[in-house]
């Protein structure tokens, strides 16, 4: 027979419930006092502006000038590690948004944040990402107005996803595209290529280096308002982010209907960067920037724009590197340090390491 | 040496690049089909132009040294079926995860749900064994003499600690028994080879010689940068000029006549010549490098069972020809049209080693310019 086990209530039978301020759990999803909670010790405490401290689901907002048109840029960021030499994912999902809608030259103005956190997440580390964030757009002048929260089951996210959106305004004489590329323009580039992918690359340690290289993630926005005080009629603003200079100069080509051609020694680019590309197989012009700009205006242009770039906080490397031309209509063409010609095409798809 | 030398770009020097064309110009009288065997040289004459540069008596013909590009069809699928399996994490170099199978790619397998990983060295895959020991770790030991040295230190290190849960799926090749086969092939027009620096890094060139002898053919071992190519080049064309042919070295900085011995010995304690299916070309004799008996626990293919896959390859692409030097990826008629980096029919169109693709990528139109 079976013996009956003896109950003993004895002491609280419903557990103290954990208070959750180390990790993210489930309930910081809720929509209910733990996400407040949330929202107050971490969000507002760091973002803390009118907009947002009002607490309501929207922002209203005044726009700074009559007429000119709305720019409106979203971004969804992941990366992995979250934090890498130079930057993290905080930095990114601000200067990812703020330079994307500045590429059309306007004046990015505010922005809105959605996270999406995985159960587990250390709040400390939530916090630092939002610290950090919070400084991205102090430098690049602009306020995080509204967010939104959501919790993933352990396992079904990579700590932390942020998207952001973007709002800026254009003046209506501004007409920034890249379908503006005209034969003739001169296309020049704001320092050396490859920095964040290679900087993210080694710092996921997967392929046993260590580099010295480090995330060239920056506000652009500070920078193009100064190449167009000079040169207004600048055509095209692009940062070349995934798929590197080639993909984007590309692009450019297809959307203005012109060829280009760059010059394989005028384009810059670090030792570290060009060794490490060449020990993985990595063709560095395919290689993500995340504080990059490439200028391409009319070549009488060229000089004061590369000169203004040069002395702009990020732009110390910056250099002429080709000229939009009618031929190879549509194609980007590399003159090699040897004098031959090449094709740069588009990136195939994820770029793999190769074997030998 | 002097210690200010840049190795990245003092090989690439445009006024030396030009007065070792120069020199070749001189000393070219005739037409010459050279063929570089390694998918790498293949890559870094395009990625250069070398081809547009070099004088128009001279042919190169691309060789089968790509070892993504030669793996046969059906270890592919048969890695696909190892892949697939829940308890597996499948270990590859880079490269693979695009080739097509007779059906998918690791790609397609990975977002199945299949664990994929890319590792750069085969010790890596270990590690991960090592990190694992409820799964069973694969590694593709796929490879030419360059990589096989640290496939070799893979399955040493596992026996060592012991790994009952790491296991080799094996497709290696080496060089020489290929270079005999093009030479014995009645379509030849291959007159004088490059042969492959880093091969020969490992294995030295004293395997050449008798090659060299019988065949009348120069063999000039070559590296791998503009300067290193040209030189190559025209060592080639001097013997050939001369009717000569025997054994040069080219690449001098890197490889000496005896190789790197304890690479080679570590070959030959795991691994041993055995006939070898290369994709598109067919059975080669004693041109693989397979697991020996006492290594046979760490075959991949008994443990998962796979040998029995056997598949056919695509009757349009011309991968074989290709890989032979006997046609150009333009001459397929499948080029750009239905096959493409992003939808390869073939081998040599995936690897970043391939001909297909490094004609793909650097060839295109350029004379428009």
């Amino acid at each position: 027979m079976t013996k009956t086990p003896t109950i003993t209530f004895e002491g609280p039978v419903c557990p103290v419930p954990l208070r959750h301020n180390k990790s993210i759990v489930m309930g910081h999803g809720s929509g209910g006092k733990m996400t407040e909670d949330l929202i107050r010790q971490v969000f507002q405490k760091n973002f803390s502006n009118s907009f947002l401290d009002a607490g309501n689901d929207f922002a209203s907002v005044q726009m700074p000038g009559p007429g000119g048109h709305l720019s409106i840029s979203t971004d969804a960021h992941i990366v992995s590690p979250i934090f890498f030499p130079g930057g993290d994912i905080g930095k990114l999902a601000i200067c990812g948004t703020v330079n994307d809608m500045s590429m059309s030259g306007a004046i990015p103005l505010y922005l809105t944040a959605s996270f999406i956190l995985e159960e587990g997440l250390d709040i400390d580390i939530l916090e630092q990402v939002v610290i950090s964030m919070q400084e991205s757009a102090n430098e690049a002048g602009v306020l995080v107005i509204a967010g939104d929260t959501k919790v993933v089951e352990k396992g079904k996210g990579d700590g932390i996803f942020i998207s952001t959106t973007g709002i800026g305004w254009i003046s209506d004489d501004k007409v920034i595209g890249g379908e503006k590329a005209q034969p003739g323009d001169a296309v020049i580039i704001s320092g050396t290529i490859g920095d964040h992918g290679i900087a993210v690359l080694t710092a996921r340690g997967e392929f046993s280096l260590e580099s010295s290289v480090r995330s060239d993630v920056a506000p652009l926005n500070h920078m193009i308002a100064e190449i167009l005080k000079v040169a207004p009629d600048t055509h095209v603003l692009r940062d070349p982010t995934r798929g590197g200079l080639a993909t984007t100069l590309n692009e450019i080509a297809r959307q203005s209907k012109v060829g280009i051609i760059i010059h394989e020694e005028s384009i810059p680019i670090t030792n570290a960067v060009q060794s490490t590309c060449e020990l993985l197989g990595f063709d560095p012009l395919y290689v993500a920037n995340e504080g990059k700009l490439i200028v391409i205006a009319p070549d009488v242009r060229k000089n004061e724009i590369l000169e203004i770039i040069r002395n702009t906080k990020y732009g110390n490397h910056a250099a002429i590197i080709g000229e939009v031309v009618e031929r190879n209509s549509e194609k980007v063409i590399l003159k090699t340090q040897i004098g031959t010609s090449r094709i740069l095409d588009v990136m195939a798809g994820e770029m793999l390491p190769r074997i030998c | 040496m002097n210690k200010n030398f840049n190795f990245s770009t003092s090989f690439r020097n445009s006024s030396l690049v030009k007065s070792v064309i120069d020199e070749i110009q001189k000393t070219i009288t005739k037409k010459w089909t050279l063929m570089e065997i390694c998918g790498g040289q293949t890559h870094a004459i395009m990625q250069y132009g070398l081809d547009q540069i070099l004088p128009k008596e001279l042919e190169l013909v691309h060789g089968p040294g790509c070892p993504v590009c030669v793996t046969p069809l059906g270890q592919i699928d048969r890695a696909h079926a190892i892949a697939i399996l829940p308890n597996v994490i499948f270990c590859t170099f880079g490269d693979m995860l695009r080739v097509p199978g007779s059906s998918v790619d690791l790609f397609t397998l990975r977002a199945r749900g299949a664990q994929i990983k890319i590792v750069y060295s085969p010790l890596d895959a270990v590690k991960i064994a090592q990190e694992n020991p409820d799964k069973q770790v694969v590694f593709f030991a796929i490879g030419f003499e360059t990589t096989v040295p640290a496939n070799a230190t893979s399955v040493l290190q596992a026996k060592a600690l012991g790994l009952k849960n790491f296991s080799v799926l094996v497709s290696q090749v080496s060089v020489p028994p290929a270079m005999n086969a093009i030479l014995n092939s009645p379509l030849n027009r291959v007159q004088a080879f490059l042969a492959a620096g880093h091969v020969c890094a490992v294995m030295g060139y004293w395997e050449y010689h008798p090659i060299a002898q019988k065949y009348h053919v120069p063999i000039v071992v070559t590296g791998f940068e503009p300067l290193d190519l040209l030189q190559g080049i025209l060592k080639a064309i001097q013997q050939l000029e001369k009717s000569e042919f025997f054994v040069e070295n080219a690449y001098t900085r890197a490889v000496s006549e005896a190789g790197n011995q304890v690479a080679q010995r570590i070959i030959n304690q795991i691994f041993e010549p055995c006939d070898r299916n290369w994709r598109g070309i067919g059975i080669i004799p004693m041109s693989g490098l397979g697991l020996r008996k006492e290594y046979e626990e760490f075959n991949a293919e008994n443990r998962f069972q796979v040998g029995h896959i056997m598949t056919q390859e695509s009757e349009i692409c011309i991968a074989g020809e290709i890989l032979q030097g006997l046609k150009k990826p333009v001459q397929c008629p499948a080029f750009r049209k239905i096959c493409s980096p992003t939808n390869p029919l073939g081998a040599p169109m995936v690897s970043s080693e391939g001909t297909c693709s490094a004609y793909y990528r650097y060839a295109i139109n350029v004379e428009e310019d």
